[in-house]
C-alpha cells in the first residue's frame, strides 16, 4: 500500500522495494540494489526504450509479461521478475543480439575493462556467440569532433550519446542517420559535434564507439587510479573523478554530485589535465639576473621574495605591498596567503579579483541561493554573463529547470546568451544603463525603451508571488561595475528575492570568503569585526579597506606599489586595461609570482615561486553557491613546485613570523575555528558530505544599495557602445596550455547587429578599425542579431587580439567606432 | 459475378474515373453534400458504427469504435490517411488512389465531419508517384469545386486535405511511425504508452489514423446505410474488401470480394477472380494477408475470408495481401525474400529486431548459397523465439513494434511445414524442390 508520503512499494525477486510514483521499475530496482542489465536507460535522460536489455516479467492480469523495465511505471502492489527463465533467455538473447555485429577488439579499446557491455555480457550474456557471419563494418575511427571519435562498429545505437546532445547540451549535432542494420550516428555534413559539453558522451557511452582524443590509448582502465574530487577551472564545482596513470593525470570524469553537476562536465573542465601536463609548467623556482629568470633553490627564491617584501616594509611601510590574485587556489591557499599579507605583511591591498567580478557585498550581503533552490524558483532572473560561456554546467541545470518548465527565465542583459531560446522573457540593455532600466521595469510607469507590450509580461512575472531567483553577474567587462549595483539594490526589493551570485574564476568564491578582498576578514567579516578567534590568531588586522584589482595597478603604475604579488594572476591577460596593466608592471617595484605556468605577466617578475597545480594538492574549493568540497591530490607537484599554502607559511617564517599553519588539517581547523560562514565544516563533516556543505555566513557585510541610479552616458550617433565578455574556451592557461583545447578559441571578431553591420556599409567578413578613446584595432565584421543595435560585441581574451587594448576602466562604458577600410 | 454490388472498385472499369469530371458522372459528391446538409456529424458516425465496417489497414479494427477513442472535448483532431502501402504483395489502395482518388476524397471528407476534425492529411507511399500525381490533381480539382476546403459545398463546414508523401520506409505504414513521419522526424514507431493516437497523435492531439480503403467505403455506406452494407458478406466480417493476390495464379489481381463468405479457394479458382493456379498445379502453401502473416497449407483453401475464422485458425487477413506458391516453390528461397524484406526494412531502433531479422536474413542466404550447417534450423528457431518468445500467434515481442516479430512468422511456418526442404539444403547445398520457383 502506498504509505503516507504517497510512496508505492513493488515486489522485485520476491523482495518488497519502495518505489515513487510516477518512476521507471528500473530505477526503483537500482535504488534499492537490484541491477537490471541496461544500456540505453540513463538515470539523468528520458527513456527510449531501444536497447531492450532490461527486459523483464511483470505479473498482470493474463499472467506475466515481458516488458522493458526503463519504460514501465511502477504500480503499487506491482510484482517484478528480473530472473525468472522467461526473463533470462530475454536478456541472452538480446546480449547475444548486441554483441553480434560488435568488433571484438577489446585488447585495443580504451573502454576495455570498464566496458557495460563487456560487464554485462559476463554477467548476463549467454557465454558464447552463435554468430559466423562476417560483421559490419565502416571506417573506424571517424572525428566527429576535434575532441570525440566515433567507432561506429563498436556503437551499439543506444542513443546515449545523441540523446545527450539533444537534451542535456541542447546541441543537437549527432543524430541517427540510415536505417536498419545500417542504422549509425553521424554528424551532419560540415557541421562537427562542436559542444562545449561533447566529452560526456565519452563517459555516458556504454561501449567504446565514442572516444576522446586527450585520452585514447593513454592508459588501461587497470591501471587508473583514482580520487573524487571538485573541478575549479570555473565556480561551478563539478565534482568529478581525477585519474592518474603512472604519476600522471590522464582524465577526469563526471561524478553525479545531486546539488551540482549530475554527473556532467564541460569540455574544458573534463580535459584541463592537459594543461596539467604542460610543459610550459614552472618547475622550479626562478629569480631574475639581469634579463633572464634563472633556476634556483627555494630557499634562495624564498629569500629573494621574503626580502623585496621586507625591503618595501622598512622603506615604505606595509601600505607599498599589494597582493593580485588568489583565485586558482584552495580556500587553504586562500586562507594562508590572506593572513600573511594582512596580519603578517600588514597590507589590506589584496584582491582575488580582476576588475570582472561582483562586490563582495553583492556576493555576501544578500540572501542566497543554491543551485538547487535556484532551479526551482518560479521565476529565474539572468542578469549577468552568459552562462553557456562563463559557467557551462549552471547552464546546463538551468536550461534543464526551463526545458522541464519548472521555471521561467527572466533575462535582462546586454546580448542574446546561450540561455535566451530558454526564457520567458528576455530584454536588452546598453552597458551602462542597466540601473536605469532595472529600477524602471521594477517601478511603475513606462520604461524607457520598450513598449508596454515587453513590459507587462515581465512584470507580471516578477510581481506572480512564488520564489525569484536573481542571477547576477558581470555580463560584460568592458564596463564598470556601478549601474549594476544599482540594478542588484532594486532587485533585491522583490518579495523574497534570492541570489546566485555568478562570479567565475574557479575558487574566487572561496577566496573572497577567506578574505581575500580588501575590507575582508575570512568569514564574510568586515575589518572592524574580526571576531575573539581571529584576533587570537592575527597578529594584527589592517584597520583601514585597501585597494582593489584597478586600484592596485592604479597605484602600481604611480610608482606606489614597491612590492607586487601576482598570486597566480595574470593582469596583462587577464585585467580588462591592458595599458593600465602594462603600466603598473612596469611601475611596479619588485614582482613576485607565484604560478604554475609561465605567461605574459610573471615575465616581468623578479621571483617566479613555482607553484602546484590542480590535481597535485589537496584542500577545498568553494563553488558559485557557497557549497565548500574537498580537492584531491592525485599526483605529485611538478618538479620541485609546492601548495601555495606551503610557500605562504614558508615566507612568513623569512619574514620573521610564523603563520602557525603546519598541515592542511590545521588550516582547516583554523578556519572552523576563525570564519563563521565555515563553522561546522569540519574534515569530518566534508567526509561524510562528499558532494559539499554550503556555508552560509552572518549578514555582516550587509549591501547596501547606492542611492539614485547615476545618468547613463550617452552614445554618440556614430558610436557603438562595446560589450566584451569571455567565451569559454580563450587563451587563458587552462586552454593555451592544452593542446587539444587550444584550437578551439574562436578568435576576435567584431559582432554587429545586422542593421548596424549594413548602415556602416561593411562587405560581410571584411576587416574594419574599432577605435575606442584609448586605440584601434583591426578586426573582421560579423553580422549577429544576438547583438543589439547600438552595440558591439567582442570576445574576451582570445589569443589572436588584444582586446583589452581598447578598454580604459577610468571610463564608466567604452564606446567604439567602426570603420571600414 | 456475384450479385454482390462493387463499393469500391465500381469506376475501376471507367477510364476517367480519375477526373472530377468522370467522378461526378456516376454521382460523385452527392453523398457528401447530402451529408453536410441533411445529417449531423452523429448521423455520420452512427451510419459506420452499424455498417461494422472494419479497418482494412491489416489490424481489423471497427472504425466506428476507432473514431470514438477521440477524448470529446479535445481539439483540434487530425485525420490521417494511410496510404503508405509497403507490405510486400499489398497493391490494393494504389488501385484506389490511382484509379479513383475522388472517392477517397469524399470518404475523406466525410470522416472529417463526422469526426469533427481540422485537417486531413493522406500519406502517399513515397514510391507511388502516379497514385501522388492523380490524388495531387484530384485535391486541386475538388478545392476548385468547392468540395474540400473553406465552407464545403457552401456549408459552415471548412476543412483542409493536405497531401504528403513518404521517403520509402515500410514501418511509416506503423501509424505512430507515419505520425512522426508526418512530423517531420524520422519515421520510428513511438513508444507506447500513449497507446492509441486516437488520444494523443499528431502533434500529441486526438488523432484518427485510416487506411485508404476503410475511408473509401465511406461514401457508398453513408449513400446507402450501414445496414445495407452489413448486410453484404458474413455478420463477422461486413461488406465487400479488396484482396490482391499475386504469385503462382492465372490470374494476379486486386479483387473486391464479399467479405466473410468467399473462401479462399474461390479466389484462386473461379473464373472471375484469378482462374485457377498457374499450369493447373497444386497449391503448396499462400500466405493469407500479407508478408507477416504464418502461412497456410492446402488444408485451408476451404477457410472463408473471414476475419475471426483466419485468426482462429492461427493466421490474418491483415493488409489482404495473398501470396500463392504452388508446388514447384522453393519454400527456402521463398523464407528467404520474405525475411530478407523485414531485415531491410526494420528502422534499427530496438537491438532484437535490427541484429535478429538481419541475423536471420544472413543464415538463410548463407544456407541457399550451400553453406549450412547442420544447427541452423536450430540456431533460427531459437534467435526467432528471442525477438518474439514463444513464437505463438499472435505474437509477443522482445522488440518496440511488431516488424521484428513479422520475420519471424514466415521462418516459424516454413520450417515447420517444410523442414526437410531445409535439411536438403542444408545437407546437399541444393534446393529439395525438383523445379526452382520463379522467385
Amino acid at each position: 500500500m502506498a504509505d503516507q508520503n504517497g510512496d508505492l512499494s513493488i515486489t522485485v525477486d520476491g523482495r518488497p522495494v519502495p518505489a515513487k510514483p510516477g518512476e521507471f521499475v528500473i530505477a526503483a530496482a537500482d535504488r534499492a540494489g537490484i541491477y537490471i542489465p541496461h544500456f540505453c536507460w540513463h538515470p539523468r535522460m528520458s527513456s527510449v526504450g531501444m536497447c531492450r536489455q532490461c527486459l523483464v516479467e511483470v505479473d498482470g492480469p493474463r499472467g506475466p509479461s515481458l516488458v522493458v523495465s526503463c519504460m514501465t511505471t511502477v504500480a503499487d502492489g506491482q510484482v517484478v521478475h528480473t530472473e525468472s527463465p522467461t526473463v533470462k533467455k530475454a536478456q541472452e538473447g538480446v546480449l547475444e543480439f548486441l554483441l553480434a555485429n560488435h568488433p571484438l577488439d577489446c585488447p585495443v579499446c580504451d573502454k576495455g575493462g570498464e566496458c557495460p557491455l563487456q560487464d554485462q555480457a559476463f554477467s548476463h550474456g549467454p557465454g558464447e556467440s552463435r554468430f559466423v557471419e562476417e560483421k559490419r563494418h565502416y571506417a573506424k575511427p571517424i572525428p566527429v569532433s576535434s575532441l570525440v571519435l566515433l567507432d561506429r562498429e563498436r556503437c551499439i545505437l543506444c542513443d546515449r550519446c545523441t540523446r545527450f546532445a539533444e537534451e542535456v547540451a541542447g546541441d543537437p549535432l549527432i543524430q541517427f542517420t540510415h536505417r536498419g542494420s545500417e542504422l549509425q550516428v553521424l554528424t551532419f555534413p560540415d557541421e562537427p559535434f562542436s559542444s562545449y559539453f561533447s566529452g560526456n558522451t565519452v563517459q555516458i557511452c556504454p561501449v567504446g564507439a565514442l572516444t576522446a582524443t586527450p585520452y585514447r590509448f593513454k592508459a588501461r582502465p587497470w591501471d587508473l587510479d583514482e580520487s573524487e574530487s571538485t573541478c575549479t577551472t570555473c565556480a561551478v564545482g563539478c565534482r568529478m573523478a581525477v585519474q592518474s596513470s603512472r604519476n600522471q593525470l590522464v582524465r577526469y570524469q563526471g561524478v553525479d554530485a545531486d546539488g551540482v553537476n549530475w554527473g556532467w562536465l564541460c569540455d574544458k573542465g573534463r580535459f584541463g589535465f592537459e594543461a596539467v601536463n604542460s610543459p610550459d609548467r614552472i618547475s622550479a623556482p626562478l629569480v631574475r639576473q639581469g634579463d633572464e629568470l634563472i633556476e634556483t633553490t627555494w630557499s634562495a627564491a624564498l629569500t629573494a621574495a621574503a626580502g623585496a617584501i621586507k625591503e618595501a616594509l622598512a622603506d615604505r611601510g606595509s601600505d607599498s605591498v599589494a597582493v593580485l590574485g588568489g583565485a586558482r587556489g584552495t580556500n587553504e591557499d586562500a586562507y594562508a596567503w590572506a593572513k600573511l599579507a594582512k596580519a603578517v605583511i600588514g597590507t589590506d591591498h589584496v584582491d582575488a579579483q580582476l576588475a570582472d567580478g561582483l562586490d563582495p557585498s553583492v556576493l555576501f550581503g544578500l540572501p542566497r541561493a543554491t543551485i538547487d533552490e535556484t532551479c526551482a524558483s518560479k521565476t529565474i532572473v539572468l542578469f549577468g554573463p552568459d552562462l553557456k560561456e562563463e559557467l557551462p554546467v549552471l547552464y546546463l541545470r538551468i536550461r534543464d529547470a526551463a526545458e522541464r518548465r519548472q521555471t521561467r527565465l527572466v533575462e535582462i542583459s546586454p546580448t542574446a546568451t546561450g540561455l535566451t531560446r530558454h526564457t520567458y522573457a528576455s530584454l536588452r540593455y546598453r552597458p551602462g544603463e542597466q540601473g536605469a532600466l532595472i529600477s524602471a521595469l521594477l517601478a511603475e510607469g513606462p520604461v524607457p525603451g520598450l513598449d508596454d507590450a515587453t513590459v507587462a509580461p515581465v512584470r507580471a512575472q516578477l510581481r506572480s508571488g512564488g520564489s525569484i531567483t536573481v542571477v547576477v553577474g558581470r555580463a560584460s567587462l568592458a564596463d564598470r561595475s556601478e549601474p549594476l549595483n544599482v540594478a542588484v539594490g532594486a532587485l533585491a526589493r522583490l518579495d523574497g528575492v534570492r541570489f546566485l551570485p555568478v562570479a567565475r574564476r574557479g575558487n574566487v568564491h572561496g577566496a573572497l570568503d577567506m578574505g581575500m578582498a580588501p575590507g575582508l576578514l575570512p568569514g564574510r567579516r568586515s575589518l572592524t569585526d574580526a571576531g575573539d578567534a581571529l584576533r587570537e590568531r592575527w597578529a594584527s588586522v589592517p584597520t583601514e579597506a585597501g585597494l582593489d584589482a584597478t586600484g592596485i595597478l592604479r597605484a602600481a603604475a604611480d610608482g606606489a606599489v614597491a612590492c607586487l604579488v601576482l598570486l597566480g594572476s595574470d593582469p596583462l591577460a587577464d585585467f580588462p586595461d591592458r595599458d593600465l596593466a602594462r603600466r603598473a608592471l612596469v611601475g611596479a617595484g619588485t614582482v613576485v609570482a607565484v604560478d604554475t605556468h609561465h605567461n605574459a605577466s610573471n615575465a616581468h617578475a623578479d621571483v617566479i615561486l613555482a607553484a602546484a597545480a590542480y590535481g597535485e594538492k589537496a584542500g577545498t574549493t568553494t563553488n558559485v553557491e557557497g557549497r565548500v568540497s574537498r580537492v584531491s591530490q592525485k599526483v605529485t607537484a611538478r618538479g620541485l613546485a609546492r601548495a601555495d599554502w606551503i610557500i605562504a607559511a614558508e615566507l612568513a617564517v623569512r619574514l620573521g613570523a610564523d603563520l602557525g599553519l603546519e598541515s592542511l588539517d590545521a588550516i582547516r581547523d583554523e578556519i572552523v575555528a576563525v570564519a563563521p560562514s565555515h563553522s561546522g565544516i569540519t574534515a569530518a563533516a566534508l567526509d561524510a558530505q562528499p558532494d559539499g556543505v554550503v556555508a552560509s555566513g552572518p549578514a555582516a557585510l550587509a549591501f547596501v544599495a547606492p542611492e539614485a541610479p547615476a545618468d547613463p552616458p550617452k552614445v554618440d550617433a556614430y558610436a557603438l557602445r562595446l560589450v566584451v565578455s569571455r567565451v569559454l574556451y580563450d587563451a587563458g592557461v587552462a586552454l593555451s596550455k592544452a593542446p587539444d583545447l587550444a584550437p578551439l578559441a574562436p578568435g576576435t571578431r567584431l559582432h554587429l547587429n545586422g542593421i548596424d553591420h549594413d548602415r556602416l556599409g561593411i562587405t560581410p567578413g571584411a576587416t574594419v578599425r574599432v577605435s575606442s578613446a584609448r586605440t584601434n584595432i583591426m578586426l573582421a565584421a560579423e553580422r549577429d542579431d544576438s547583438v543589439p543595435r547600438g552595440s558591439a560585441w567582442i570576445a574576451f581574451n582570445q589569443p589572436d587580439a588584444a582586446i583589452a587594448e581598447l578598454i580604459d576602466l577610468s571610463s564608466a562604458v567604452t564606446d567604439v567606432r567602426v570603420e571600414t577600410l | 459475378m456475384t450479385d454482390a454490388p462493387l463499393i469500391v472498385t465500381g469506376r475501376f472499369g471507367q477510364s476517367d474515373a480519375h477526373t472530377l469530371a468522370g467522378y461526378q458522372s456516376t454521382g460523385g459528391y452527392e453523398v457528401l453534400q447530402r451529408a453536410l446538409t441533411t445529417m449531423t456529424p452523429e448521423q455520420v458516425s452512427a451510419e459506420v458504427k452499424t455498417s461494422e465496417l472494419l479497418g482494412r489497414g491489416g489490424a481489423g479494427f471497427p472504425t466506428g469504435t476507432k473514431w470514438g477513442f477521440c477524448p470529446p472535448g479535445v481539439f483540434p483532431r487530425y485525420l490521417v490517411i494511410n496510404g503508405d502501402e509497403s507490405e510486400p504483395g499489398t497493391y490494393k489502395d494504389r488501385m484506389l488512389m490511382e484509379l479513383d482518388p475522388h472517392q477517397l476524397i469524399e470518404g475523406t471528407m466525410l470522416t472529417a465531419y463526422a469526426v469533427g476534425v481540422a485537417q486531413a492529411f493522406i500519406y502517399v507511399r513515397g514510391e507511388m508517384a502516379l497514385a501522388q500525381e492523380r490524388l495531387a490533381t484530384a485535391l486541386n480539382e475538388a478545392y476548385e469545386a468547392g468540395f474540400i476546403g473553406r465552407n464545403v459545398c457552401g456549408t459552415d463546414f471548412s476543412t483542409d486535405i493536405t497531401l504528403t508523401w513518404g521517403a520509402g520506409a515500410y514501418i511509416v505504414g506503423e501509424e505512430t511511425a507515419l505520425i512522426e513521419s508526418l512530423e517531420g522526424n524520422r519515421g520510428m514507431p513511438r513508444l507506447k504508452p500513449p497507446y492509441f493516437p486516437a488520444a494523443k497523435g499528431l502533434y500529441m492531439q486526438p488523432t484518427v489514423v485510416n487506411n485508404v480503403e476503410t475511408i473509401a467505403n465511406l461514401p457508398w455506406i453513408v449513400a446507402n446505410g450501414g445496414a445495407a452494407f452489413k448486410a453484404i458478406g458474413a455478420p463477422t466480417s461486413t461488406g465487400m474488401r479488396m484482396f490482391a493476390v499475386s504469385g503462382h495464379v492465372n490470374r494476379p489481381g486486386v479483387y473486391e470480394v464479399p467479405n466473410g463468405t468467399t473462401t479462399f479457394r474461390d479466389l484462386f479458382e473461379k473464373s472471375e477472380y484469378c482462374g485457377g493456379i498457374l499450369g493447373g498445379r497444386a497449391v503448396k502453401a499462400f500466405i493469407p494477408g500479407g508478408a507477416s502473416a504464418p502461412w497456410f497449407y492446402p488444408e485451408h483453401l476451404d477457410l472463408p475470408l473471414d476475419k475471426p475464422t483466419v485468426d482462429k485458425a492461427g493466421s490474418m487477413l491483415g493488409s489482404g495481401a495473398i501470396v500463392v506458391m504452388d508446388e514447384t516453390t522453393d519454400v527456402v528461397k521463398a523464407t528467404w525474400r520474405v525475411v530478407r524484406f523485414f531485415a531491410r526494412e526494420s528502422c534499427g531502433k530496438c537491438t532484437p529486431c535490427r541484429e535478429g531479422t538481419n541475423w536471420l536474413e544472413k543464415i538463410l542466404k548463407r544456407i541457399i548459397d550451400g553453406h549450412g550447417r547442420p544447427g541452423d534450423l536450430d540456431l533460427l528457431m531459437d534467435l526467432s523465439d528471442n525477438i518474439s518468445p514463444g513464437i505463438a500467434w499472435p505474437p509477443r515481442q522482445t522488440t518496440i513494434c511488431p516488424l521484428g516479430p513479422s520475420a519471424v512468422s514466415p521462418i516459424a511456418s516454413a520450417i515447420s511445414h517444410f523442414r526437410d526442404e531445409f535439411e536438403h539444403y542444408i545437407v546437399h547445398g541444393t534446393p529439395g524442390v525438383p523445379e526452382a520457383s520463379r522467385g
